[in-house]
């Protein structure tokens, strides 16, 4: 935490306060009765929506609000990120058209057939970890399982070494963690993961393969190869938007898991309803928060906005707002009508939802069959993640019962 | 009643497909297809406005 303590989050916002990284939820709820729309002068001026409506709105304009960078730091494009059409991530970054044309490329791999196709690398993935814990009683859900899950199955898909997993999570921890640091030391934290992944890139052009970095080193649009800026943000992308963020979605679960001993028991006597608690947790745990940059000077809602003011996409408030979910803030299982925007709206609809649902149930399905009983070892022991993905890094649990 | 699929604003959520595979279906690119286009019996119907009602989209209308 480099910044000093928000005064009032109404005018003052930030969402690396420690207040909001502790539980950002009620900070939410008296927001949208205050403003509903929050304020800041830090990191250079941004606004924070706290209701579905305002989120949605934003997240489907694309005339008014630019992609071109979804991290809020101190910087501004230009400062230290390539340019639009194409971002320093595409297509996360990028705006239409190019947007689409760099999409469809990476949808097929990310469909369903092929999505699917990884359970049951997945599934022993799980198991495997679980069986290191041993007979320990108290285990670090965090640290010995969920972090794990994800840097498996997208090494696996991209084609990255697993043995570098403690790498690829400090890499993000650089990129979407550390966000209130100076853009100096942003831009020179970034220096080896750059190195890194050329070097992947370089070692994926001399022997090509058939995993995701050898299809974007080969594949054409419009009768070209893709720039190396393309490729490289890529995969950048690949790398921070599927672990951190599977990390924290099956972490929120456990957490939650740990602390309801009655939907515990509920799942573990009924596993097909773990798909319909998985949309719930994503709901009311929505690891995701985006960003935007804004255009031109406009006035949205009453809120006089400047160009290149920031725009925090919170999902987890829309997903929270009474006016559109009722009983918002409960937790309900088997809630029938979700329509929760834990994977955003819009045309940046998460490219890998499909791969982070498939994880988070066959993580859920794993750990429950094994340990159908579970609490939290040390409540003030859990920690959460710092910036625009939240989930817990430090999560004992005393593991009650084995099966 | 009959489904009524907005492909424009279809994201590729795959709600639909999840919840209702009897109905619904998905291309190379995760975009929903209608499966039964023709009028819904009951149970489809039940399974439809369920579908319809977890599309974060709303790209999903239940109508004559």
């Amino acid at each position: 935490m480099q910044h000093p303590p928000v005064t009032d989050f109404a005018t003052d916002f930030d969402h690396t306060d420690e207040a909001w990284v502790a539980d950002p939820y009620p900070i939410m709820e008296d927001l949208r009765e205050r403003c509903p729309i929050a304020h800041s002068e830090r990191y250079g001026g941004m606004w924070a929506p706290m209701t579905h409506e305002a989120v949605s709105a934003i997240a489907n304009d694309t005339e008014h609000f630019t992609s071109r960078t979804v991290v809020i730091t101190e910087g501004r494009p230009g400062d230290d990120a390539p340019p639009a059409p194409i971002g320093v991530a595409p297509p996360i970054s990028s705006d239409p058209p190019f947007h689409e044309v760099a999409r469809r490329l990476l949808l097929p791999a990310f469909a369903p057939r092929p999505v699917n196709a990884l359970e049951g690398f997945s599934r022993d993935l799980c198991t495997s970890l679980i069986d290191d814990m041993g007979d320990a009683e108290v285990i670090d859900a965090s640290l010995q399982y969920t972090q794990h899950i994800p840097v498996g199955v997208i090494a696996k898909m991209v084609g990255l070494p697993p043995a570098d997993g403690d790498l690829f999570r400090h890499f993000v921890h650089e990129i979407i963690e550390a966000v209130d640091l100076p853009v100096e030391e942003r831009i020179a934290r970034f220096q080896p993961i750059e190195e890194y992944i050329v070097g992947l890139i370089e070692d994926h052009r001399a022997n090509p393969t058939d995993d995701l970095i050898s299809y974007l080193l080969d594949v054409e649009i419009g009768g070209n190869k893709l720039l190396d800026e393309h490729v490289f943000g890529t995969i950048v992308l690949l790398i921070v938007a599927g672990i951190d963020t599977t990390w924290s979605a099956i972490g929120s679960s456990l957490w939650h898991l740990a602390q309801n001993p009655d939907d515990l028991a509920r799942l573990v006597a009924h596993p097909e309803l773990i798909p319909s608690a998985v949309e719930e947790f994503l709901r009311a745990y929505a690891p995701v928060t985006m960003a935007r940059l804004v255009k031109e000077d406009f006035e949205f809602q009453g809120c006089p906005m400047k160009k290149d003011d920031w725009i925090l996409l919170s999902f987890p408030a829309a997903n929270r707002d009474p006016e559109f979910f009722d009983n918002a803030d409960q937790v309900l299982i088997d809630r029938e009508i979700n329509r929760h925007s834990a994977f955003g709206l819009g045309i940046h609809r998460c490219l890998g939802s499909n791969l982070a649902r498939l994880e988070m149930v066959v993580a859920i399905e794993e750990f429950i069959r094994r340990f159908p009983r579970f609490e939290l070892a040390d409540p003030s022991a859990v920690t959460f993640s710092q910036g625009q993905v939240r989930g817990p890094r430090s999560l004992p649990i005393r593991i009650l019962e084995r099966a | 009643m009959k489904i009524h699929l907005d492909t424009a604003k279809c994201q590729g959520h795959g709600r639909c497909y999840s919840l209702a595979p009897e109905l619904f279906d998905c291309d190379d690119l995760g975009t929903a297809i209608v499966l039964v286009t023709g009028e819904l019996d009951a149970d489809q119907l039940k399974k439809a406005e369920l579908a319809a009602g977890n599309c974060p989209e709303y790209a999903i209308e239940i109508g004559a």
